[in-house]
């Protein structure tokens, strides 16, 4: 098409051209690195926790000071809880995902390793594989005659060294310690105690992320029995329909129970997964906010620009309409200035998208930029050029041949 | 002459409300978006405690070196109870606290009241005048109740209000978890933001104030555990005697020094201190040892959220595209006018005259612009809580000096954007306008 007019129209337009493709540029820049944070926010939202979300819910209490007989009352409690209609199984563990409020320990491979492996995070519950509605990928659950009084283990370690206790790992955990082995049997030690790995499921994310997303899944979890005194929070598995009515009824239930416990805290597992990612999702929502604020403020001013250009060569136009261009052949020539001035700033934005990412992942550790994104952008600003351009440029189709021979 | 431009601009601008309102449109979302997100930024990153935020000191000791696949050269950003005790025996500050959360249940003297939960902290007398806590009645306890392991409290003014319905509850008596406490004052509500006296267990951020506070000593003695966390690293001994001597770090430190003379003696201290425990073969380890002041620690903390520094990048980024149409569009605006530019300049308008009229239009876009900005700002400051932390949200607010920063930040974007568009104006040949028209 008539690429020459258009180029020699825009070189005398230097200044109005450049502040165009400047601002197509930029907007292409921070669109494409703005729709990749939110990707990655997006992506890490949807960690697995590892357990059934949609059945579970916590109630987190508080008593009043330590009582003797807390392992009797304990049990009561969880029986009056299971008795709840809706309620299909009932725990009372240390720790809940996605809580930040957790337990970790360094665990070695061998007795005799001066610095430990890892840290991974302990979760101790009677029943709780059931509860949590965890998938075990190998092995077995723990076996009732496994479990110890968590209250005796602390006071007196050699009940573990005793017998070597059981626990078991996350698959992540798992592959991590034993590449390519079946992590069945092994042995790992914390302090200086041993435990052997009788299972191992899918997927139990940490409470707290501290060190970092890679080390998320790192977790192990301990046939140890809690009791009111040593751990304050009830998980209930139950019926998805009924959460919320099971919630209110198991708070009331425990604070009947107990007159003086008081609630800390009633959640169902979607509310506290919702809570967790809560500044991921402040920064996906603000960045849409501002991608979609970016691209209507640029859409305006190629309006704007568009308009003033149109207007200013009116008689241009009335000349080429009276020497034989169509309506068409008016409208082509301005849907392909912008183009070509989108595509230069597009080009010119990618290479600013780059710059842009690298100077994120100097001081946010981010990852870096995939290529597919600027392709996200490219499409993103051609269309919106495009849609701009229509308007001012149908204007521009319909100035009458006759303008030419009028002077102004 | 001024009201004279004025006048002129308006009508300009009213001649083409399109153009006009979509300059003020960029001008006040591009605004908006930089004021809303700064006002995030301003309430996170401010500075909690001015007037004393660099003569309160935050020692670090490295109890774990590179255990734990541990690759950090920093030591753990809080203390075990060896070293935390050892400091404060020495006592080498003008003042010296250590700290832990509590969460406990306090129990009303009204029978037919419920107990209730509060929040606080175990620690020493000196935290008080440190950190310049406010006093509604009585004051600190006195730093033998430390020695004494004293049951005495310091409570809030919440609780007071609680509990004694408002009244000066000075010596009288709290039950918390079936244990009386003497109360020596009540505060003022206090919250300081960032919390930089606990960044570990509340990273930096929480809404509601600390409302009791009980001496150390006694709570180590009471067993009371802590409500924040507890990091372990190698063998922790059973029971709470085990913990207590174990390498676990679950305790914040605080020391006040007066000027950086003494920061540097204190420094060689907590230097000379690593080098004993290392001979004493507890340290397997060269002594790395750290000393920050209140806004080092913050930084070094990362406490401002990087969802905030990220956000406010992207909306400066905004909001220069914004000034970059604005120059377009001004561009557009003024080139169209160059007639009444030569009829004004064959009348005898200089250069400078043409100068003022234009920047003078334009200076009306931006105020138009901030106003939009700064009701844009106001909704967006509203709506923050819809998608950030609640404990932040509720720190951003809108105040004169916002306000006035929007303004301004939208009259000056403007005018600056305006400089290149009126300089071409002016250059307008008024001969050669002339003779076209």
């Amino acid at each position: 098409m008539e690429l020459g007019p258009i180029l020699s129209t825009l070189r005398r337009h230097k200044i109005t051209a450049f502040l165009l493709v400047a601002e197509i540029a930029l907007t292409c820049a921070i669109v494409c690195n703005a729709v990749f944070l939110i990707s990655q926010r997006l992506e890490r939202m949807d960690m697995p926790s590892g357990v059934a979300e949609n059945q579970l819910v916590m109630v987190q209490v508080a008593n009043i000071a330590p009582t003797e007989d807390a392992k009797a009352r304990t049990a009561e409690d969880l029986a009056a809880l299971r008795r709840i209609p809706g309620v299909k199984d009932a725990a009372l563990v240390s720790q809940v995902p996605f809580t930040n409020s957790s337990s970790n320990t360094s665990i070695k491979l061998s007795l005799n390793q001066k610095l430990p492996t890892l840290n991974a995070t302990q979760y101790m519950g009677e029943n709780m594989i059931q509860t949590f509605g965890s998938q075990l990928v190998a092995g077995r659950d723990f076996r009732p005659d496994e479990y110890m009084d968590y209250d005796a283990v602390l006071k007196d370690l050699d009940l573990v060294r005793k017998q070597t206790s059981s626990v078991i790992i996350t698959k992540a955990l798992a592959e991590r310690l034993w590449p390519g082995e079946s992590a069945l049997g092994k042995k790992l030690y914390f302090a200086d105690v041993g435990v052997r790995v009788v299972g191992v499921v899918k997927d139990l994310v940490r409470p707290s992320l501290f060190l970092g997303d890679d080390a998320a899944q790192w977790s192990m979890m301990f046939p140890l029995r809690m009791n009111g005194n040593n751990a304050n929070r009830f998980v209930l598995r139950v019926d998805p329909t009924q959460r919320h009515q099971v919630l209110e009824a198991a708070a009331k239930k425990l604070r009947e129970l107990d007159p003086h416990r008081i609630i800390l805290g009633k959640k169902t597992f979607d509310e506290i997964r919702s809570d967790f990612f809560r500044n991921d999702r402040a920064m996906a929502g603000t960045l849409v906010g501002v991608i979609i604020a970016l691209l209507t403020v640029t859409a305006l001013g190629i309006v704007g620009l568009a308009s003033f250009w149109v207007a200013q060569r009116r008689r241009t136009i009335g000349v080429r309409r009276a020497l034989g261009a169509t309506q068409s052949n008016i409208l082509r020539y301005f849907q392909t200035e912008n183009f070509l001035l989108a595509t230069i700033g597009i080009a010119l934005g990618m290479a600013l998208a780059w710059g842009i990412n690298l100077f994120l992942m100097q001081h946010y550790e981010l990852p870096r930029l995939p290529w597919i994104y600027l392709p996200v952008g490219a499409v993103a600003l051609w269309l919106i050029g495009q849609l701009a351009v229509l308007g001012p440029a149908l204007r521009a189709s319909r100035v009458p041949p006759v303008v030419a021979t009028r002077s102004v | 002459m001024l009201a004279y431009y004025l006048r002129l601009g308006l009508r300009s601008l009213r001649r083409n409300p399109m153009l006009t309102s979509l300059m003020v449109l960029a001008i006040g979302f591009g605004v908006a978006a930089s004021m809303t997100t700064y006002a995030v930024f301003r309430a996170v990153s401010g500075n909690p405690i001015p007037d004393k935020s660099a003569q309160l000191y935050k020692p670090l000791i490295d109890n774990w070196g590179h255990a734990n696949g541990r690759t950090s050269d920093d030591p753990p950003n809080a203390m075990d109870y060896t070293d935390a005790a050892a400091l404060m025996k020495d006592g080498k500050g003008v003042m010296q606290t250590v700290s832990y959360p509590l969460g406990l249940s306090v129990i009303p003297a009204d029978p037919k009241a419920k107990p209730f939960r509060v929040y606080g902290y175990a620690t020493y007398a000196d935290f008080f005048p440190m950190f310049g806590v406010p006093f509604k009645y009585g004051g600190a306890w006195p730093a033998d109740d430390d020695a004494r392991h004293a049951p005495v409290a310091v409570i809030g003014e919440k609780i007071n209000q609680r509990l004694f319905g408002g009244a000066n509850s000075v010596g009288r008596s709290i039950d918390i978890e079936g244990n009386r406490y003497r109360i020596a004052g009540v505060t003022r509500a206090w919250n300081p933001q960032p919390r930089f006296y606990d960044v570990n267990n509340t990273g930096g951020f929480a809404a509601d104030p600390p409302e009791v506070w009980i001496p150390f000593t006694r709570a180590v003695d009471l067993q009371i555990p802590t409500w924040g966390n507890n990091n372990c690293n190698g063998r922790v001994a059973p029971g709470w005697d085990g913990w207590l001597h174990s390498e676990c770090i679950w305790l914040s430190y605080w020391v006040e020094l007066p000027d950086a003379a003494a920061a540097a003696r204190y420094k060689n201290y907590l230097h000379a201190y690593a080098a004993q425990q290392q001979q004493a073969g507890r340290f397997d380890w060269a002594p790395n040892v750290r000393l920050y002041n209140v806004t080092q620690w913050l930084a070094d903390q990362h406490v401002v959220p990087q969802e905030s520094q990220v956000s406010l990048l992207v909306a400066m980024g905004f909001l220069v595209v914004c000034l970059v149409n604005t120059i377009g569009l001004l561009l557009a605006k003024f080139m169209r006018r160059a007639p009444e530019i030569g009829v004004r300049r064959a009348l005898g308008a200089s250069r400078g005259e043409v100068y003022r009229q234009f920047l003078a239009e334009a200076a009306m876009v931006g105020v138009a612009g901030g106003v939009l900005g700064l009701l844009l700002t106001a909704g967006g400051v509203l709506g923050i809580g819809m998608v950030f932390d609640p404990d932040i949200a509720r720190l951003a607010r809108v105040d004169v000096s916002l306000i006035a920063l929007t303004l301004l930040v939208a009259v000056v974007a403007t005018v600056l954007a305006a400089f290149y568009p009126t300089w071409r104006a002016a250059r307008v040949q008024p001969a050669w306008q002339l003779k076209s028209n």
